[in-house]
């Protein structure tokens, strides 16, 4: 599974860790974040990150 | 110092740091001001601190208004430490069990800071807090410049606290736009080639919001430097164009030298450039300081770098200027690299890849020079020149 980064901040998505204060459990797959999700450092919105 | 009514009841209470002249790397040749503004409804609100050393004298400032006691509620619309470095005595003075409003990240953020457990109240977007007369509005703006940024908005006199956005590093008696002469917009320039550069996006987004929020703006007050009462529109419109990158017939040259050979060849892209009409700055690295550099940079279209070859590598000072650059990421350059060598001569390849993994549009491979530029060289130079000023 890849990491993504926040293009914005630097924010790494790891899809080890998840974001579980978004409600997005460890193991989910960037490609599996709702469109909806935001970087949780600074609110960008998920089509501003890339693949690490 | 007095404190200055900017409104009825609302008052700037913040400090001056006339000398400091290095602020974490930017250079502040007119020093700068950590603005603090209090205002006394029938309930008494503080918008941020200043740097620690100055706690004192804010206390001092507020306690020329009211009793800090009698302070309700402490915002901090920032955390980084020139506006929340005083907020621990700020606190002790005003009461720790009085509430800090703070963005979410605010609180992660402040808590990390400080290991003392403030009775910190984390605001929602579009949250307002009533004092009486006035109303407060808390706006998100994270990453303007630091993931836990806010701006305050006082509803009835349509006034903006912006935290660092719209300031500028300038300490003085004047404390209005329409008090002070045109050169602050060049010290607001360079605030926001420095600061808030990166987030140049975020920017258009948010002006883009306001205007369709509707907001009425007729006061700016930034943490730092002069409040903009006269035409808070110049700054907004001038982070607009900022912001979008458009830049003129610029050119920087931005050079180091051993021996002078690398500064003959910036002479002569010089001369080239200015031959197609092009407004040149050649900046030498160790005579200029990075942050002046980066106000050029901001509205030039080129940015020419050279160095000489120095042990297989950079001079030191490129490292530092091309780390800071990249961090600030400008967009819409082109560029071109030179330098003289002595034997190996690798410079100009590695200013191109640096210039080429910021995106920058090369134009040229770059001239590089063994030893001493000779006319032909510095003909060479001249033409690179010539050729950047066309392709502008």
């Amino acid at each position: 599974m890849d990491r993504y980064v926040c293009t914005v901040c630097g924010y790494v998505y790891d899809p080890a860790v998840g974001d579980p204060d978004s409600g997005i459990k460890p193991g989910t797959p960037f490609e599996d974040i709702p469109d909806s999700w935001e970087c949780p450092i600074c609110g960008a919105s998920k089509s501003d990150f890339e693949k690490e | 110092m007095k404190p200055v009514e900017i409104a009825k009841g609302i008052y700037d209470v913040g400090v001056k740091d006339w000398n400091i002249r290095d602020f974490h790397g930017h250079s502040t040749h007119m020093g700068t001001s950590y603005n603090s503004f209090l205002i006394v409804d029938s309930k008494i609100a503080l918008i941020d601190a200043v740097k620690k050393e100055f706690s004192d004298e804010l206390i001092d400032n507020i306690s020329q208004i009211v009793d800090p006691k009698k302070i309700d509620v402490v915002i901090s619309n920032h955390t980084e430490m020139d506006h929340s470095g005083g907020l621990p005595r700020v606190m002790h003075r005003v009461g720790e069990d009085k509430p800090l409003y703070c963005s979410k990240m605010g609180q992660k953020n402040l808590s990390l800071h400080f290991p003392q457990h403030f009775n910190y109240h984390a605001v929602e977007n579009g949250e307002t807090l009533n004092l009486g007369r006035y109303t407060l509005s808390f706006m998100e703006t994270r990453m303007l410049h630091w993931p836990d940024s806010m701006f305050t908005y006082l509803n009835e006199e349509k006034i903006l606290f912006s935290s660092d956005a719209f300031g500028q590093h300038y300490a003085g008696y004047e404390k209005f736009d329409d008090c002070v002469t045109e050169d602050i917009m060049l010290q607001a320039k360079k605030y926001f080639a420095n600061i808030l550069l990166p987030y140049a996006p975020l920017i258009l987004k948010l002006v883009e919001q306001v205007t369709a929020m509707g907001l009425d703006i007729r006061m700016i007050c930034p943490d730092h430097g002069i409040i903009w009462r006269k035409d808070p529109g110049k700054i907004i419109d001038a982070y607009v164009g900022w912001s979008r990158q458009n830049s003129g017939k610029k050119a920087v040259i931005v050079y180091d030298t051993m021996w002078h050979s690398t500064e003959k060849m910036a002479r002569a892209i010089a001369d080239g450039l200015s031959e197609q009409g092009v407004a040149v700055r050649p900046m030498h690295l160790r005579r200029s300081d990075r942050s002046d550099i980066m106000t050029e940079v901001l509205d030039a279209r080129a940015v020419v770098v050279g160095s000489p070859t120095l042990n297989n590598g950079l001079f030191p000072s490129l490292g530092d200027f091309l780390t800071y650059m990249k961090g600030l990421k400008p967009k819409n350059k082109i560029g071109a690299a030179f330098g003289s060598y002595g034997w190996s001569g690798e410079s100009v390849k590695l200013i191109t890849q640096e210039l080429e993994a910021m995106k920058f549009e090369m134009i040229d491979p770059g001239v590089k020079v063994q030893y001493v530029p000779d006319e032909k060289a510095l003909a060479a130079c001249f033409d690179l020149g010539r050729k950047i000023g066309q392709a502008m």
